[in-house]
């Protein structure tokens, strides 16, 4: 049905009032879009043509829609009606009664007074407005009007058929604009903010085509055509570095993702650093897309590249600082003596490893230690403590009897402080060595005990020396007595050799003068007997000079005179030496010498001396037979030997020795068969022994005797 | 030079005028007088002295052919007389004999050091003398 023609059914139905004024109300009033100014004609229709004196609507308002408030009058003063409202929550209220059950209802007839309203009557109409669409109506006003009439009620009801529906349509188009205002405003306002913020920020749909960019978002990635061709080109790069981002953001899923994003500036061409900052949206109606937030990240990076290269420098400063540190803890650590750093307060602030061993304690020790410590601690405060009290003092230094707190042994150290002055001239800590003077005091007591056994010492080597010079002048003395008494020996035998000689040489001399007949001839009688006289007197000086030979020997006086020679002369010298008494004795005297027999350093006159005393007693005791003088070099090859081998009487095995002694013959009184004085072996055994030699004897009665000299070829000292 | 003369016609006949004069000193008269006579006997002209000093006069007074010294005299010793005739001009060209009884080394090394010219042992025998003696002054 078209409205033209509803509005015509609806004017046929009535029959007093024209039907063509209901048309044109129904007309006007779908023709008007204001909601007062709808009730304002509808009120006024009422008045023209039902004849209603006065008339009230009551429309909920758009904030409060049960609260019903007057939006037209009709002959009301409109300052009272502005004051009244109808809240439809209220109980008890006759008009909220008939509204809420939407039944029209006549007040001030049949016991029903009339509610207090701006119309001041006591008689009214009141007819809820509603859209009677739905069962559930709720009614958006309430039409009052007065007087109480029927035909006023049946077109106040017609009037109300048409305005309820049409406010109903008028409020709900007024919320639909009011609606769209709001959001155009919000979104003006979003847009707005977003432009506001400084960081780029877009929506873009999976694909990364920009839905919604703010403005420095659209510096960044859009141009347009009268835009550089530089800047057309940043854009490009921009946007093809962002949609690259994306992607990987869309392939690495849902979660909210950052991810650092280079792009240009299209303005200056400079690198821009951002932060990505994307979340997926999912809006039913706007599909999926990504909300991304650019932030500008480049000064933040290149102040935490300035913060983490001054935060590296800092570091490496620190390290530097702990390595300083350590290293002076090290060092203060290996000094052997304890090291303590005190505040002003004389508190320790700072102590090596030495130093803590002394005032610091372990838990654990026991309760001697710990008052070591504590005791140790107070002789050091107290120390320092008075290097503060003074106040010119720098430096201070002494000793400190301390106690090892491990050992419990006294620990004797000297103490040095030194203060530490600032800028200022104030004291802001001390520094401590302690020498451990234990070893000092050691070395000390040492030294003393050592001194005292030097010079201990010294006393008893003074004595020993006073002993020694006292026994040396004793032994000086009784030497030189000694040397005075060989000497007067010496000198006694020498007088005596002279006293014998002289009277001798007389006896001699003149005997041999008679016998030369120097005084005249003698006779054979004279001749013999005088002949005897001189061989005794002869005899007597063989003895003499044997005893002036030992005793020369015995005395150191024999001289040894070393020369080289060959032993075969001097053999031959001593057969021919020796040739008288051999041709007297009848006897096969022969030499045998080795062919190798090399020359001899020694003394010739001595050796010489020996072998004729080896062969003339050879011939003396051989009275047949055979004697025989042998030489040669001793297996070693340094001796030689030579040895007088005769087939005399030989000499009984206990004689062999006894005839090498003083004054000793064979036979015991040999002297006047043999002749000798028997100290010729004597003499012979000690002249070998000056040359470093020996004489070995083997003998057999009545077979003979071998005497032999082994001697070296070579007699060592001068 | 009449004592000498005399001397020598007393004491060997044998003697020649123009003999070799030979000084013997030696303190003990038996010996002295036993190598005189043996001398003599053998043809040399003699002068004794009986101790240094007289030796010294002798030898100065009679400037002798070659003394026969004895080294153990009495006042001055041999050794002392030796080295004055060895320090005097007029008799350091007489060859001296020193003879002595001490048979010692010391002894014939301090005889050679004062001026001795050899060196004979006692006992020495009268041919034993004459022999040095004969050797030296044909030397």
């Amino acid at each position: 049905m078209s409205r033209s023609a509803a509005l015509r059914t609806m004017a046929r139905r009535r029959g007093k009032v024209d039907a063509a004024e209901r048309l044109k109300l129904a007309e006007t009033l779908l023709e008007t879009d204001d909601l007062a100014t709808c009730a304002r004609c509808a009120l006024d229709w009422l008045g023209r043509s039902a004849g209603v004196a006065r008339g009230l609507c009551l429309v909920g308002s758009q904030e409060s829609p049960s609260v019903l408030q007057p939006v037209a009058t009709l002959a009301v003063r409109s300052t009272r009606a502005q004051s009244f409202t109808l809240d439809l929550e209220t109980h008890n209220d006759p008009l909220v009664a008939a509204t809420v059950r939407l039944e029209a209802s006549i007040f001030g007839r049949n016991g029903r007074p009339a509610p207090r309203t701006p119309l001041e009557s006591s008689r009214l109409i009141a007819i809820p407005l509603h859209a009677r669409q739905a069962l559930e109506e709720y009614p958006i006003g309430l039409l009052i009007v007065a007087p109480i009439d029927p035909e006023i009620e049946t077109e106040a009801k017609w009037v109300a058929g048409l305005l309820g529906p049409r406010l109903t349509a008028l409020r709900a188009a007024q919320r639909r604009q009011e609606g769209e205002r709001r959001s155009l405003r919000e979104r003006t306002l979003l847009y707005n903010i977003i432009n506001a913020v400084s960081d780029p920020v877009l929506l873009t749909d999976t694909e990364g085509r920009i839905i919604v960019a703010n403005a420095r978002a659209e510096v960044l990635l859009s141009s347009g055509e009268d835009d550089s061709e530089g800047r057309r080109r940043a854009v490009a790069l921009n946007n093809m570095l962002f949609s690259s981002a994306l992607t990987r953001r869309a392939i690495e899923g849902a979660e909210p993702w950052r991810h650092e994003l280079l792009l240009v500036d299209p303005v200056d061409g400079s690198d821009l650093l951002f932060e990505l900052l994307s979340t997926v949206t999912v809006d039913p109606r706007e599909g999926t897309g990504i909300v991304s937030i650019l932030r500008n990240v480049t000064d933040l990076r290149r102040a935490t590249q300035e913060i983490e290269e001054n935060y590296r420098k800092l570091r490496l400063a620190e390290a530097d600082a702990r390595a300083e540190r350590d290293r002076l803890d090290l060092i203060i650590d290996s000094v052997a003596d304890p090291i303590l750093v005190t505040d002003p307060n004389a508190n320790i602030v700072m102590l090596n490893a030495p130093a803590e061993r002394l005032f610091t304690v372990d838990p654990a020790a026991g309760a001697e230690a710990r008052r070591t410590v504590q005791a140790n601690d107070a002789h050091f405060s107290s120390f320092v403590s008075n290097l503060f009290f003074e106040p010119g003092a720098l430096r201070r230094s002494g000793s400190i009897g301390l106690v090892d707190p491990r050992t419990g042994a006294p620990l004797p150290v000297e103490a040095i402080s030194g203060k530490i002055v600032s800028e200022h001239g104030e004291v802001t800590a001390t520094v401590t060595i302690l020498h451990d003077r234990t070893e000092e005091l050691e070395r000390a007591r040492l030294y003393e005990q050592l001194k005292r056994a030097s010079s201990e010492l010294e006393q008893k080597v003074r004595e020993a020396t006073a002993e020694l010079t006292r026994q040396n002048e004793l032994l000086r003395r009784s030497h030189f007595e000694i040397e005075r008494a060989s000497a007067a020996k010496s000198q006694f035998l020498a007088n005596m050799s002279h006293e014998f000689r002289t009277p001798l040489n007389a006896i001699l001399g003149y005997t041999s003068m008679l016998l030369k007949g120097v005084t005249g001839e003698l006779t054979a009688h004279q001749r013999r007997n005088l002949e005897r006289v001189d061989s005794n007197a002869h005899h007597l000086l063989a003895i003499i000079n044997d005893i002036l030979d030992i005793s020369r020997i015995e005395a150191g006086k024999m001289p040894l005179t070393l020369t080289t020679f060959d032993l075969k002369d001097l053999v031959a010298e001593v057969l021919a030496e020796v040739e008288p008494i051999i041709a007297r004795s009848q006897l096969a005297v022969t030499s045998q010498l080795a062919a190798d027999v090399p020359q001899l350093k020694t003394d010739r006159q001595k050796v010489k001396q020996i072998v004729i005393n080896f062969l003339t007693n050879a011939i003396k005791f051989t009275p047949r037979g055979s004697v025989e003088v042998r030489a040669g070099s001793m297996p070693d090859g340094d001796q030689i030997a030579i040895a007088v081998a005769d087939t005399g009487i030989g000499i009984s095995a206990e004689d062999r020795e006894r005839i090498f002694e003083d004054f000793r013959q064979a036979d015991n009184s040999p002297t006047r068969e043999y002749m000798g004085a028997g100290l010729g072996l004597a003499i012979c055994r000690r002249l070998a022994g000056m040359l470093d030699g020996a004489i070995t004897l083997e003998s057999e009665i009545g077979r003979g005797s071998t005497f032999t000299l082994v001697v070296p070829r070579e007699v060592k000292r001068a | 030079m009449t004592p000498r003369r005399t001397q020598a016609a007393k004491e060997g006949k044998a003697a020649a005028a123009k003999s070799p004069l030979i000084l013997v000193v030696d303190d003990f008269a038996d010996n002295r007088e036993m190598y005189s006579q043996f001398l003599q006997f053998s043809g040399f002209r003699v002068v004794e002295a009986q101790n240094g000093h007289e030796a010294l006069e002798k030898a100065f007074g009679h400037a002798p052919n070659l003394i026969v010294m004895d080294l153990s005299l009495p006042g001055l010793d041999g050794w002392e007389a030796t080295r004055r005739l060895k320090a005097d001009d007029r008799t350091r060209a007489i060859p001296i004999i020193a003879l002595t009884g001490h048979a010692l080394a010391g002894h014939s090394k301090g005889a050679m050091d004062a001026g001795c010219d050899a060196f004979i042992t006692k006992p020495c025998l009268p041919e034993r003398l004459l022999e040095e003696i004969k050797s030296m002054l044909k030397g």
